[in-house]
Formats: C-alpha cells, sequence, structure tokens
C-alpha cells in the first residue's frame, strides 16, 4: 500500500525527523489560508501515487499566498500519469544548499534490510544509480540487531556530510529505521534530504510503501488507505480477498494461483488475444467469492469472452461451478465462456456446469485457443 | 533416492487442528506419508484421526516424544513466523511452511534467525514437497504425479500442478517436486535444489519453473552454466505481466532493470537451458 507524501511526512515527524511546516489542501482557497499561515515563500505540491511529479508540472513555487491560490487551483485541475490530483501539499519553501538521497527498503537478494544514501539527491537519483553507482552508498541492517549508530555514522562520513551535521543525521537514520520498521514498510524514502542553506537538516519529501500482509497489525494505516487512487473494481475485488489488475485487452481471465493466473494470460497472447485482467481467486476460494470475481470480471464493458482455469488443489472445482453458476443467474452474461476444471472435485465440477451451455476445454492451451476465437466472435 | 523427503521422512503438522491442516493431514497421511505428531498449544493429549496421530502443546515436547525430523506449517499468517521460530528452537532441521501473506519483515527476521542455526526452510506461501509414491509434506495433489526421473522446483502452486499434470499426461515421473514459494523473502532458493538435484542419483533431468520479480531466475541460469551436468528445462511466468506500479527509487538502485520475464528467460537461454512456450511444452522438450 502506498502513501502519500504528506502521509509519509507525518509519520516522520512523529519519529523525529524534521519536516517543512504545511498542511494539505483540496481547493485553492484553502491553499491560500495555509500559505498566509506559514508567511513567505512556499511549495504547491501534486498529491499523487505516483513518481515523477515535479517532471509533469505537479510541483510550484508560489512567492505569496495570491499566487499559492493561484497555482494549486492549476495543480488541482491536472492529471498526473491517469490519476487526477484531488489534493495538494503546502508547504514552507526551504533555502536549499545540498540535496541528499536517503531511504530505507527490503533487499529481497541479501534477505535484510538495506540502508541506501547518495550526496547525489534529487529527481535524478535513478540515473546516478545507473551511471554512477560508486556514488550511492548502501549498508545492510541485520534484522535481529537493527540499525547500529556506527553504521549511521559510516552513512555520513562515505556521503561527506559535514561533521557538525552527523549527530542530527544519526537521528533521522535512527528515525527513518524505526518508522520503517514499526510500519512494516518494504520502502521508506527521503528524496532529498537538504541541507538548507542555515545548515540543518530537513526531510523535503517523503515515500513510504506499506507490507499490505502486515496490515492487520496496523489499522490505523489500513484505515488511511486512498482508495480515490486506484480503480474501482480493484477497490472491489481487495474486498472480496480477490488479487485482481486491470488491463487493455478483451479476454476476461479468473485462475487460481498467481503464477497460473499469469500463465494463462501468457498463453492468451500467445494464441493472439489479448488479456482484460489479472485475476487470482486464491487457494480455498468458495462459491462466493468465484461469484464476485466474475461480476467484477463481466462489469468491463471491453471483455468479450471470459475463460476460467481451475487447477484443483485446495480449491474444489465443484466450489467453483456453483460460483459460476450463482453469478450466471444474477449477471446473465451475454458473452461466451470457456471452462477448463481439472484436479480437486473437476468430474463434480463438470457436471455441474453441463446445463450452462459453456465451451469446454482439456487442456491449457485448447483453453485459450477456444477463447480468442470466442472473443473474435 | 530423491531430495529432502522420503519414506523415512517422520513428520510433525503444526496447526493440525485448524481446518486446512486437518484436511491436509487426513491426505497426506492417505499417500502414505509417516505424520507421526501434530501441535496445536492447549491441544496437548488429543488425537486426531481416529486416534492415529496424537497431539501436542509444543514442537518440543513433539520432538522429544516422537522424533519427528521434518515439520510443516499451516498456521494462519500472524502465527507463522512464531511457528516458524519454535520448530527451529526445538532442532527441526527441515521446516515446510505452507502459509501465505507472512510479513516480509517478519520473514528477514526469520531467514536470518534459522540461517544462524543451519535449518532449512522450504516455503513460505508454497505448495510444498512430493515425492511421488513415497511422501507428500504440503498440499500438492497427491494423483497429478508418478515417480520418475524428473526434478521439479518451482516458485508457484497451481502452476506447478499444471506441469506435474502435463508430465503424467506422457507417462513421464517426477523425482521429488520442490515448490519454493513465491515469497520475496524466502528459505530455499533454485540453486539449492539444482544442488541437490545434480547431486541425486534419481534425478536426471530437471524442471525449473519460475516468474516475474526478483533476480533468483538469473542467479540459476549462472549456477546452471557453471555446475549443471543434468539437462534443464525452464519455464518463466508472467511475460505479458504489465510493469509493476512501483513508487520510489530504491527498488531500482537495489535490482536495477532485472526482474522482468524476458530478461529471466534470455539468461536461461544463455546458459544453454531449453525455456518453454507454455507449460504444456515442456514434457516434449525434456525429451
Amino acid at each position: 500500500m502506498k502513501l502519500h507524501e504528506y502521509q509519509s511526512k507525518a509519520i516522520f515527524a512523529k519519529y523525529g525527523i524534521p519536516i517543512p511546516k504545511g498542511r494539505v489542501a483540496a481547493t485553492a482557497d484553502e491553499a491560500k489560508q495555509i500559505a498566509e499561515e506559514l508567511g513567505g515563500r512556499v511549495v504547491i505540491k501534486a498529491q499523487v501515487l505516483v513518481g515523477g511529479r515535479g517532471k509533469a508540472g505537479g510541483v510550484k513555487v508560489a512567492k505569496d499566498a495570491d499566487e499559492a491560490a493561484e497555482l494549486a487551483g492549476q495543480i488541482l485541475t491536472m492529471t498526473i500519469k491517469g490519476l487526477p490530483v484531488r489534493k495538494v501539499l503546502v508547504d514552507e519553501a526551504a533555502a536549499i544548499a545540498h540535496e541528499i538521497y536517503f531511504s530505507i527498503t527490503n533487499d529481497r537478494a541479501a534477505k535484510k534490510p538495506v540502508m541506501i544514501a547518495s550526496a547525489a539527491g534529487g529527481v535524478d537519483i535513478e540515473e546516478v544509480a545507473a551511471k554512477t553507482p560508486e556514488k550511492i552508498i548502501k549498508i545492510h541492517i541485520d534484522p535481529l540487531l537493527g540499525l547500529r549508530d556506527y553504521q549511521s555514522r559510516d552513512i555520513a562520513a562515505s556521503i561527506d556530510l559535514p561533521r557538525e551535521l552527523w549527530r542530527d543525521f544519526s537521528r533521522i537514520a535512527a528515525g527513518l529505521w524505526q518508522a520503517y520498521k514499526d510500519n512494516d514498510a518494504e520502502l521508506a524514502e527521503i528524496n532529498p534530504l537538504v541541507i538548507t542553506k542555515d545548515n540543518k537538516l530537513v526531510a523535503l519529501d517523503g515515500k513510504m510503501l506499506i507490507d499490505d500482509n502486515a496490515l492487520f497489525r496496523h489499522p490505523d494505516l489500513a484505515e488511511i488507505r486512498d482508495v480515490d487512487e486506484e480503480a474501482p473494481a480493484e477497490t472491489e475485488a481487495r474486498r472480496h480477498g480477490l488479487s485482481f489488475i486491470k488491463l487493455d485487452g478483451n479476454i476476461g481471465c479468473m485462475v487460481n494461483g498467481a503464477g497460473l493466473a499469469m500463465t494463462s494470460m501468457d498463453i492468451v497472447k500467445l494464441f493472439g488475444g489479448e488479456p482484460a485482467n489479472f485475476l487470482d481467486i486464491g487457494g480455498g476460494a468458495g462459491a462466493e467469492k468465484v461469484a464476485a470475481a466474475m461480476r467484477i470480471i463481466l462489469a468491463d464493458p471491453n471483455v468479450k469472452a471470459v475463460l476460467f482455469n481451475i487447477f484443483g488443489g485446495i480449491t474444489r472445482c465443484d466450489e467453483v461451478a456453483r460460483g459460476i453458476l450463482t453469478a450466471m443467474e444474477e449477471v446473465k452474461p451475454k458473452v461466451p465462456m470457456v471452462v477448463r476444471l481439472v484436479g480437486t472435485n473437476a468430474e463434480e465440477g463438470r457436471k455441474l456446469l453441463e446445463n450452462a451451455n459453456m465451451i469446454t476445454a482439456e487442456t491449457l492451451a485448447d483453453a485459450a485457443r477456444k477463447a480468442v476465437a470466442a472473443a473474435k466472435g | 533416492m530423491s531430495i529432502l523427503i522420503n519414506k523415512d521422512t517422520r513428520l510433525l503438522v503444526q496447526g493440525i487442528t485448524g481446518n486446512e491442516g486437518l484436511f491436509h493431514t487426513t491426505q497426506m497421511v492417505a499417500y502414505g506419508t509417516n505424520v507421526v505428531a501434530g501441535v496445536t498449544p492447549g491441544k496437548g493429549g488429543e488425537w486426531v484421526l481416529d486416534g492415529k496421530v496424537p497431539v501436542f502443546d509444543s514442537v518440543k515436547l513433539a520432538v522429544e516424544a516422537t522424533g519427528a525430523n521434518c515439520s510443516v506449517i499451516f498456521v494462519p499468517a500472524r502465527f507463522a513466523p512464531d511457528a516458524m521460530f519454535e520448530a527451529a528452537d526445538a532442532g527441526i532441521p527441515l521446516i515446510v511452511c505452507i502459509t501465505e501473506g507472512v510479513p516480509v519483515q517478519d520473514m528477514m527476521r526469520v531467514r536470518n534467525y534459522i540461517d544462524q542455526k543451519g535449518v532449512r526452510l522450504i516455503g513460505p506461501n508454497c505448495p510444498g514437497l512430493l515425492t511421488p509414491g513415497e511422501a507428500k509434506v504440503g498440499i500438492i495433489p497427491g494423483n497429478i504425479a508418478i515417480p520418475g526421473n524428473v526434478g521439479v522446483v518451482s516458485r508457484s502452486g497451481t502452476l506447478t500442478y499444471e506441469v506435474l499434470y502435463a508430465l503424467k499426461q506422457v507417462g513421464m515421473g517426477a523425482s521429488t517436486c520442490v515448490g519454493i514459494g513465491g515469497d520475496p523473502i524466502n528459505g530455499t532458493n533454485f540453486i539449492d535444489v539444482l544442488e541437490m538435484f545434480e547431486h541425486d542419483p534419481q534425478t536426471e533431468k530437471v524442471v525449473l519453473i519460475g516468474e516475474i520479480g526478483g533476480t533468483d531466475e538469473d542467479k540459476a541460469a549462472e549456477y546452471i552454466a557453471a555446475h549443471m551436468t543434468k539437462p534443464v528445462v525452464a519455464f518463466i511466468a508472467g511475460q505479458t505481466a504489465p510493469p509493476g506500479k512501483r513508487m520510489g527509487h530504491a527498488g531500482a538502485i537495489i535490482e536495477g532493470s532485472a526482474g522482468s520475464a524476458a530478461d529471466k528467460i534470455r539468461a536461461l537461454e544463455a546458459a544453454g537451458v531449453k525455456v518453454a512456450k507454455h507449460p504444456e511444452e515442456i514434457p516434449s522438450l525434456l525429451k
């Protein structure tokens, strides 16, 4: 789950990381009021859950409250990478002397958290990493020991941070580690962490990514998920415990297991079709979940055919068949449906669907071929 | 011969009295697996499966009483890390965690802890192990595979069943099937299993089933080129998956552009591995 900049920075502040003064606004008037309260120059920043906001024109500096209102009004009508801007963050503008990159994330290859820093912070950090990897400092953290102070000092020294800032930097590093750990983050990133002209460290921007699997112990975070930022079908799918990603094709896919779901999409494409979605009903799905999945697939007007590929293990094929029948009664689908059931209780499942006017298939390739042909009409 | 499990495996089931634990214990016993004990805290002294399997309050007590040497975990995600720590502390050398949805930071702590203990963990979020005709530890349906000389290692669940089933359709069998799980941090990677297959006399060919994300397949390709004498056939799922909606720069800094299906396929083919276009093509590539 992604957090907005303003949400991430609020968490950082709780852990003692200095952030600029500022608040979120949903209208130009609110932005003006906040700018008046802050006094002086402010930065207006679009709050959308994609990267590259600055390059898209979603971050602007205003010299006074009137200009803040004007720029906020403009940014609030923007769409960045398909996401409409609904909120802006109004922050007091900092006098920047230097920009540092600083983050903690999971290193899956090392099986440990890794702290990453670079003296060459800012929007071009990925380019820095690709072209001059020696400018990127990485230190792994033992998950059983946690971050140790000497590691923070090592980082500070490696990025040539002035000595008088080491103590503050260590506090920020400790805060970032605690914020990452306590909130089950997959990423806690400050880019840039700036040295201001009066020689203070401030986290100007913040990003956090929270492990969805850990949300059971963070009800407060689950609460602040911004559902406006995702497709309604994806929100609906999550409510039913389904894993769903909308795509641009016309063959709806319902499969059990993520690997098999991806494979089914791959084969549809191999035989000249385009999948309309990725949908994994998970292990042990009952009739109700299957019916919900089918409603979600059929709600997409692009869908011209549906492919069901179920390899029963924990999931029982007869349960899936019952779900399909329930949903068909309700939705009365007009598109052709190709079904392949193998494994646990496949025979019973096939019997249940005998009179449902569905196209049946024996193998995966056969099912994909039939679905592609059906979608072409 | 086979790897990891065989008819002599003495299996313990953590979470044996739960719905899934009980259902799959029944299946494992029906397959002929030697299930010697179960653990559910608070239910020690009870018996399940008509008095065939004793239940203990802790893994330590179960090991002392039965000499269990392998544990399979069916407890919910929030309790699974504790179950893995407990099994490792009780001296179980092989732990198989079926549970899906274990938080990543928990898995980093578990992995770093068990590595210090020298324990082998398979999973989590995996279908487990199957040595056809001898034993099954986990949830792979027993009837979709027959004994044979093909070693199967996979990051996926149902996709693995698909491959075993395709092999069986043409009369090909498996020595052992190992589902290592699809989570970002797991206990055992491709290389660990490839090395075991390379040294297992029964295994003559290997099927590797990977998917997008991470760099495990790329490392497997390097290992195959340098150390494997047995032929390997692979399949990579997710060739048409859209690039993940990612945020922040750290992922790109750590992994670069690695992780796409095309990259993995290129790396494997460069190592002399035949890569199937779809799973049902695998048997013909093995011939």
